[in-house]
């Protein structure tokens, strides 16, 4: 490493000894070692998390709640804990204000189903960015069909920027809403989020952050981003699928509407009506994801055992590295990474190559990558981009991972220029 | 085009199949558009925005010409290159015997799980276009 490197990644952080948490990177695929770089879709799961869930599920295994024996008491606890951590993690001011969910597209569903549906009137707009994922467009075009409200969208600059003029612009007295992904799963721009949720503040609105790709790369604190609404999945930070949470914040908590109803949410049930259980159970109807949410308070425990800073900085000089290699490739198109702050998530074409048959081919030498249009098409045509290849790298990847993607490329590449 | 001394290191199964398919993928067979074709049928996968149009002639329940047109990756263009030769000149009536498998067996690499519907796409337009939608989600569409 040179002595710039070490000054970018502390060499306390050691990608060696992090790999070896993770048992599934020590499979081949195809007869090769395995080079996972679709950490944008889903991350890998430490032993630790695993473990946690295993011992949940074999140790203290019950429902939540109501019962009063031994496991119950076990399993209740644990799953507290777990929405602890999260609180922790995010620096939320009370434990009550994250609402453990199935994944970030039911954190957003929540807020349109309850926060939207209670608050929202014809007329009023909701204020999104092109570059959201499906999962924060389509609950609010449900929104729209059903409420008459206005959805607006804050456009991209060529170089896949978010527009602020535009959105200083479109923001209005009118907006009741404004929501934007964190950092975006195609372009791994992070975007200017203080100038969001000032303008919004500026108008009264509300300021929503779609934080699924943000979360599990670097240090998040929902006070110090002052958004109303964070919604991340767990499965992209190292825990397992089938768990996610909605931080929001209390006050809003406690005035919303619930989303799912039945058991467990209520406080009283008559025939004639219901009273909420407290926060965050109000949100959280039904059995809950006992194991899985135990895995997710593993998770950010595993996290923070790593440090986000040390994971941010790590990963920002892998991005360094990938980034020059990707420019200097012939024939290759790299979408956005000219200015701003990214993560190392990068969508780009190489001539000749279909993407799906890039995607397919790189699996043969044990790459997986991703291909299509990454769930955010109104992005893709915005930028005019038809399918592209996705390479995403999270904290246990490597230089030596890196290249061996550009090798690969330069099979895939030479193979449809030339032929065998 | 190809350069014999390139040796690819994807190539480790199948390489001549592989060559046939770049073949048809560079240079594909029936590729085009038809003017006063009887049968036109276009669709897309919207997984991979891959598009397809097929269009053809007939002549006394002959398959006269045939042109296909789009734009995808090399499974579905090869395998829609493929199809046109198999087609052109038969019976109209052919068109309804040619199954998944003797669709895959022309393609002639094993296509995964993934890529079905990728080898599969040119078929699918082709019984749509000639028997109308209903001729499509039947054994062929069992993957």
């Amino acid at each position: 490493m040179t002595e710039s490197a070490l000054r970018a990644a502390p060499a306390a952080y050691d990608v060696q000894r992090v790999r070896r948490d993770f048992p599934i990177l020590a499979r081949k695929v195809n007869g090769r070692d395995l080079v996972y770089l679709d950490n944008a879709a889903s991350s890998q799961r430490p032993k630790a998390v695993v473990d946690a869930v295993v011992e949940s599920m074999t140790v203290s295994n019950a429902n939540i709640h109501r019962a009063i024996h031994t496991l119950g008491y076990e399993a209740t606890v644990g799953y507290e804990e777990a929405h602890k951590k999260v609180a922790r993690f995010i620096n939320a001011r009370s434990w009550r204000e994250v609402v453990f969910v199935r994944n970030a597209t039911e954190a957003l569903n929540l807020v349109a189903g309850a926060w939207g549906l209670a608050n929202l009137r014809a007329g009023d707009e909701v204020v999104l960015t092109i570059m959201e994922h499906h999962s924060n467009i389509v609950p609010w075009q449900m929104l729209r069909a059903r409420l008459g409200v206005t959805l607006k969208f804050i456009p991209v600059t060529p170089s896949g920027l978010l527009d602020l003029d535009a959105a200083a612009r479109l923001i209005t007295p009118r907006t009741r809403l404004v929501g934007a992904v964190h950092a975006s799963n195609v372009l791994g721009a992070v975007n200017p989020v203080g100038a969001l949720r000032d303008r919004a503040r500026a108008v009264g609105a509300k300021f929503l952050l779609d934080g699924a790709q943000s979360l599990p790369h670097m240090p998040v604190d929902v006070r110090a981003l002052d958004c109303d609404f964070f919604a991340a999945s767990g499965h992209k930070m190292c825990g397992p699928t089938g768990i996610g949470f909605l931080y929001a914040k209390k006050e809003l908590l406690e005035e919303m509407p619930p989303f799912l109803t039945g058991g467990d949410m209520i406080a009283t049930v008559t025939p004639e009506g219901s009273t909420w259980n407290e926060l965050p159970w109000k949100f959280e109807a039904g059995t809950a994801a006992i194991a899985e949410g135990i895995g997710l308070g593993a998770a950010v425990d595993y996290l923070s055992g790593l440090g986000m800073e040390r994971v941010l900085a790590y990963e920002e000089e892998l991005r360094g590295y990938v980034l020059e290699k990707l420019l200097a490739f012939p024939g290759l198109t790299l979408y956005g990474h000219r200015k701003g702050e990214h993560l190392a998530v990068f969508s780009f074409n190489v001539d000749g190559v279909h993407p799906h048959d890039g995607a397919n081919l790189l699996d043969r030498l044990g790459v997986a990558v991703r291909s299509g249009h990454h769930c955010a098409q109104p992005l893709m045509a915005a930028l005019g981009m038809d399918n592209t290849l996705r390479a995403s790298f999270y904290l246990y990847n490597t230089k030596e991972e890196a290249d061996h993607l550009l090798y690969a490329l330069g099979e895939v590449s030479r193979l449809f220029v030339h032929g065998r | 085009m190809t350069d014999p001394a390139f040796k690819s290191d994807l190539l480790d199964v199948d390489p001549l199949m592989m060559d046939l398919l770049l073949d048809h993928y560079k240079h594909p067979h029936n590729f085009g558009e038809l003017a006063g074709a009887d049968v036109v049928h276009e669709e897309g996968n919207p997984s991979c925005g891959d598009q397809m149009k097929i269009a053809l002639k007939t002549k006394g329940g002959v398959i006269e010409e045939i042109k296909f047109s789009g734009k995808g990756c090399i499974i579905s263009q090869s395998a829609a290159s493929i199809l046109t030769d198999l087609v052109k000149g038969a019976p109209l009536d052919r068109v309804r015997t040619i199954t998944k498998e003797e669709m895959l067996e022309n393609i002639g690499i094993p296509i995964g799980p993934m890529r079905l519907k990728c080898a599969l796409l040119a078929l699918k337009v082709l019984k749509a276009g000639v028997y109308g939608q209903a001729a499509w989600p039947g054994e062929e569409d069992d993957e």
